[in-house]
Formats: structure tokens, C-alpha cells, sequence
């Protein structure tokens, strides 16, 4: 039971990471019609830039802090520069680009970091287990991330939902037209969404990070589950984003957890524990082409 | 011959024979000079262009931006695989069988992907392109991760897949067979079917076609000549493994079809022979200009990719003229 909760945490825990970085996904998506693979790199980039701050700061926290600002720069440049002339091209045009900026990030860190992987220690203060019920520890630093993605996410739901700035973003996601008709700088609106965007992604990253590692590429086949996710959720849904992270999030970490156990019932220890990521990655790819298959646009999508 | 002779007016007809007779007698060339490594790089260019070739029916002419098309190179070189690894080493066994099972799979995941539009059919293609990933690195018995070595498909008495003379000119037969098959393919009664869906679904249904059939052919005839080319890549390196149909290769082809310039027979030709040109020379280009820079060409490409993307998009093709049709 306690081993069930443990993973079900886990699941949690990993789905609040998806919904960060789907969320900066679904919001440039909804509004500026943009399919961004790059997104993933400004993961990695959040990532790398941490690694470098914590090790200036000597903070885990300070260093951190330090690179969503950065992160928030780096995604107003990218727009400026090739998002902003992306947006009234079709999908393939900006499949291509974005494909050429991932090449272009992953090879740029490849010549500034060097090659091998880099890792992030989790502070000293999270380096501990906490009882999450009597008797039921579990790691501190993954509790923070909970907790700090829990947070993260009411406010991204407060902003989207409360405020001035969230109104444009759900006017621009429903009338990019209109709005801009209305008076709305609409550049700068899209300037600042996508460096939310790149935000919420480095967050991600580096949060990530001492869980995973800190390495080239990390950001690539995360994206395509971040894909997988808006598309299950409805592109331009926080809502539809958040339920199906937390989805995908359980699935992966069932899966990857129960499904060993569950498969040497009936073949080989080896090929059980081989076949389970496998089969817990394949199970999400299924649970969307059964989503669209049923919804054509999402569990939360916009209906043509 | 008259029709090669009107070809050799223009300068696309021009560019396209002097590619086909080069690639035509290229081992002659490699063995003169002694380049076995170009041989390989060459090899390597006419198996990725049919693969691009079968990818451009879709995204060329169908205009479904299709995300996935390594899978489709990846079964057919896992069903070459499986089999010889199996014991089943006769090529007339394994090809038919890889086709087959990509058509089957071509069929199923098109009748699916196909209820959907724009960016949603971009991502779901992706996905079971990355489904049929997941399930090969999950298959231990046969490599996993790792991938497997293989023994090559056997022709008794035919054709011997080792000779690497042999084995280039029977791709570059098949290459021409493909885009023999797809000049066919696009000037038939189905080719406009195809088109008109491209430009205009709407009235095309309305004009009483089964959109969603045609649409659904050409998916899998996409499918069956994507499978062709990973028989192909499994023989060259008689080795298979999952890498061959990571979503990075399925990018790669995009690449490859847009470069060459998109619904352009010959497109998916010219963008082949850049894009291995550019993987090949940039490196030593850049190592010209600064000793060590070579190694991180793909910084240098990536934003030629943007570039491509933003500004040239009819591709090398709309450098050689306006198109007759």
C-alpha cells in the first residue's frame, strides 16, 4: 500500500514536470498557431544555464532563481528572431525552422559545455526524506517538486484566468484578428508569452535536472511526451494540459513500476524488466491515438 | 527518346540526366579513382532518396505533413532483421514480408491518423512513429537499444548483397523504379485526385471523391516504398537497431523532401544528394576556416534550416525554373 502511494507521488511528481513544460507548448501553440519543437530545447537550455549559475552562486536556490530570467531572455530572443516570422507560415515551414533550431541548440551546448553530461546535486536542505504519512518516507527534493509545481501551476491558472495580461492570452488564443484589432499590442503580447513559455520549460529543466541529469539533448524525446500531452489535452487548454499531464505522469510511473512484476508472470525476469519502459511509453503513445481517435482535437479542445 | 531529348532543354532536365547518369556509373568512378568511402556515401544518398521519394507522395503531393515516415524504414529493416535472425535468409521471403507488414501498418495507423487535420495529424503520426520505436528497442531477443547485427537477404544466383558495386546499383535501380512508380502515380487519374485534396478538400469532396480513401492509398503506398528503403539501409549496414527510426530521422526526411523542394518528382533526388553534400563538406569547410570548427557543423546548419524554412521555400527544385505542370 505504502509502495502504491509511493509511486502514485511519483506519478504526481512527474506529471507536474510534463505540465511545465506543456504549458509554455499549448500556450504558444493556442495563440500563435506555432508548433515549437524547439520548446525542448529551451528545457535543456533552463537545465545548462543552472548548472552554470549554481556553480557561480554556490546556492542551489540563488542559482536557480538566477536562470529563469535568463531562460525568460533567451525565449524573447528566439522569438524575436525566428518565432516572430514563423507565425503566418504554415506547420511545415515551422517544423523545418524550429527542427533547425533544435540542431542548432543541442550542437551550441555540445561547443560551450563540452559533451559529457553534466549533473546537478540536490541541495543539502532537500537531501533528506520526509514522512509523508507515519512511517512513510519519502525524498524531500521530489516533495518540493511537488510542491513547487503545484504552486506553479495555481499561479499559471491565476494568470490565465484572473488577470488583464491572461485575458489577452485566452482573447489571442480564441482571435489573434480581433484583438490586434482592438488596439492590443499584439508583438509584445506574443513576445511575452513565449518567454513565460521558456520559463515554465527551464523551470522544468532544472528541476529536472537532479532527478535526471544535465545533458545534450535531454529536451528532444521529453518534447515529443509534451506533444503528446496538448494533444491529448486540446491544443490551447491549460486545463486540458494539466489532466492530461497528471494522466501520462501515472501511466509512465505505473508502468514503469508495476508492469515488471505484472509481465514476469509470464515471461523471463531479463525480458520483463526490458520490455516494461517500453511497454509503459508505448501505453501513452495508445492512450492519445485512442483520445484523438474518440475527440479529433483533444479531451479539452477547441471543436471545428 | 524524344521525351529525353525535349528534357534536356530546360535546366532542370539538364541537372536531373547529369544526376542520373552520374549515380549510374558511379562505382566505375569510385573503383577508377579509389574511393570506397564515397561509394558508401553514395549509397547511403540513393537509399535516402527513396525514402524521401515515398515520403514527398504524402507530404508533396497529398500536403499531409507526415511526421513518422522513419517508421516506416524501420519496419521494413526489423521485419529483414527479425527474419534473418530467424533463419529465414532468402530475400524473396523477406521483402515481400517487410512491404507487406508496412502496408498492413501504413493502412491501420492512416485509417486513424487520417480523421484528423493540420498540426493534430502532424503529432499523431509522431506518435506512432515513436510507438513503433518504443516497441523495438523494447524487443531484448533482438537487440533492444543496442540494435542488431544481421546477415544480409540472400538472392541465390542472383545478386550478391556483399558486393557493395552490386549492392549500389541494385538501389539505384530501385531508385529509379520509385520515381518511375511515383512519375506514373501523379499523372494519373489518382495523382489529381490527390492534389486537388491538397488544395481544396472541400471541393474535391464535394466533386463526389472519397478523400479520405485516395488519402489512405497514398498513405500506404507512402508506407510500402518507405519500407523498401529500410530493407535497403538494413543490407547496406547489415545491421538494424531502433536508432534508424527516431523521430530525428523522420525530421531528417522532412528536411530532405523540403530542401530538394516539396512536390517535386526529382525534389526528394536533389535534396538527398545537398543535404549527405552538406553533411559531408561542411565539416571540412568549417575546419578550413578554423581548425576545430568543424565538429560542431550542425550549429552552422541548424540556422541554414531556419533560412531554408523562411525564405526558399520551393526548395533547390525552384532554383532550376519554373515547372512545366
Amino acid at each position: 500500500m505504502d509502495y502504491l502511494l509511493i509511486q502514485v507521488l511519483n506519478g504526481v511528481q512527474l506529471g507536474l514536470l510534463m505540465f511545465l513544460l506543456a504549458a509554455g507548448l499549448t500556450l504558444t501553440f493556442g495563440i500563435m498557431d506555432l508548433v515549437n519543437l524547439a520548446h525542448g530545447s529551451l528545457y535543456m537550455m533552463g537545465a545548462y544555464f543552472a548548472w552554470t549559475l549554481i556553480g557561480w552562486t554556490n546556492s542551489f536556490v540563488l542559482g536557480a532563481l538566477l536562470a529563469l530570467p535568463a531562460c525568460f531572455l533567451l525565449g524573447v530572443i528566439v522569438e524575436i528572431v525566428v518565432a516572430r516570422r514563423l507565425y503566418a507560415r504554415d506547420h511545415l515551414d515551422q517544423v523545418l525552422a524550429t527542427f533547425g533550431l533544435i540542431l542548432f541548440f543541442n550542437e551550441l551546448v555540445r561547443a560551450i559545455w563540452g559533451p559529457e553530461g553534466r549533473s546537478i546535486a540536490v541541495p543539502a536542505f532537500l537531501n533528506r526524506t520526509v514522512n509523508i504519512l507515519p512511517g512513510v518516507p519519502y525524498p524531500a527534493y521530489r516533495f518540493a517538486l511537488i510542491v513547487v509545481g503545484t504552486i506553479v501551476a495555481i499561479l499559471l491558472a491565476w494568470l490565465v484566468a484572473r488577470t488583464r495580461v491572461g485575458m489577452l492570452i485566452r482573447a489571442g488564443a480564441s482571435n489573434r484578428r480581433m484583438i490586434a484589432a482592438l488596439g492590443v499590442n499584439i508583438e509584445l503580447l506574443f513576445s511575452l508569452v513565449f518567454g513565460l513559455g521558456a520559463v515554465f520549460a527551464g523551470l522544468a529543466g532544472l528541476m529536472a535536472a537532479p532527478i535526471a541529469s544535465v545533458k545534450i539533448g535531454m529536451g528532444d524525446d521529453i518534447l515529443i511526451v509534451a506533444f503528446v500531452i496538448i494533444v491529448i489535452g486540446g491544443i490551447g487548454s491549460i486545463k486540458g494540459a494539466f489532466v492530461a499531464a497528471m494522466v501520462v505522469g501515472q501511466i509512465d510511473i505505473v508502468g514503469r513500476a508495476f508492469l515488471p512484476d505484472f509481465l514476469k508472470t509470464f515471461m523471463g525476469a531479463a525480458s520483463a524488466s526490458a520490455a516494461a519502459p517500453a511497454i509503459s511509453q508505448v501505453l501513452i503513445y495508445i492512450v492519445m491515438a485512442a483520445v484523438l481517435v474518440w475527440r479529433p482535437t483533444g479531451l479539452f479542445g477547441q471543436r471545428t | 527518346m524524344a521525351g529525353l531529348l525535349s528534357a534536356l532543354r530546360t535546366p532542370r532536365g539538364i541537372v536531373t540526366v547529369f544526376l542520373l547518369l552520374v549515380l549510374a556509373v558511379l562505382p566505375l568512378l569510385t573503383q577508377a579513382f579509389d574511393q570506397r568511402y564515397l561509394l558508401s556515401v553514395s549509397t547511403r544518398i540513393v537509399i535516402w532518396s527513396i525514402a524521401a521519394v515515398s515520403l514527398n507522395v504524402i507530404l508533396g503531393y497529398g500536403g499531409l505533413v507526415s511526421f513518422g515516415h522513419a517508421a516506416f524504414l524501420g519496419i521494413g529493416g526489423y521485419a529483414v532483421g527479425i527474419l534473418s535472425a530467424e533463419g529465414f535468409e532468402s530475400g524473396w521471403l523477406q521483402w515481400p514480408v517487410a512491404i507487406l507488414v508496412a502496408v498492413v501498418w501504413a493502412t491501420l495507423i492512416g485509417a486513424l491518423s487520417l480523421r484528423t487535420r493540420g498540426v493534430y495529424f502532424i503529432m499523431i503520426t509522431l506518435a506512432f512513429a515513436q510507438l513503433v520505436y518504443y516497441l523495438s528497442s523494447g524487443l531484448a531477443a533482438y537487440g533492444g537499444d543496442d540494435g542488431l547485427n544481421i546477415s544480409r537477404s540472400r538472392f541465390p544466383g542472383l545478386i550478391d548483397l556483399r558486393d557493395k558495386a552490386a549492392f549500389y546499383w541494385l538501389c539505384f535501380v530501385l531508385l529509379c523504379g520509385t520515381l518511375w512508380f511515383c512519375s506514373r502515380l501523379v499523372h494519373s487519374r489518382f495523382g489529381y485526385v490527390l492534389r486537388g485534396a491538397k488544395s481544396n478538400e472541400l471541393r474535391m469532396t464535394a466533386l463526389g471523391f472519397p478523400v479520405f480513401r485516395y488519402r489512405l492509398v497514398a498513405f500506404a503506398l507512402a508506407g510500402a516504398f518507405g519500407a523498401l528503403a529500410g530493407i535497403l539501409l538494413a543490407n547496406d549496414g547489415a545491421y538494424i537497431s531502433p536508432a534508424m527510426m527516431s523521430w530525428v530521422k523522420s525530421g531528417d526526411l522532412i528536411v530532405i523532401v523540403v530542401l530538394g523542394g516539396i512536390g517535386a518528382l526529382f525534389g526528394p533526388l536533389y535534396g538527398a544528394v545537398a543535404f549527405f553534400v552538406v553533411e559531408e563538406f561542411l565539416p571540412p569547410l568549417l575546419d578550413l576556416l578554423h581548425r576545430g570548427w568543424g565538429e560542431y557543423w550542425q550549429i552552422v546548419f541548424g540556422p541554414l534550416l531556419v533560412m531554408i524554412a523562411l525564405y526558399a521555400r520551393g526548395g533547390i527544385d525552384s532554383l532550376l525554373g519554373r515547372r512545366r505542370d
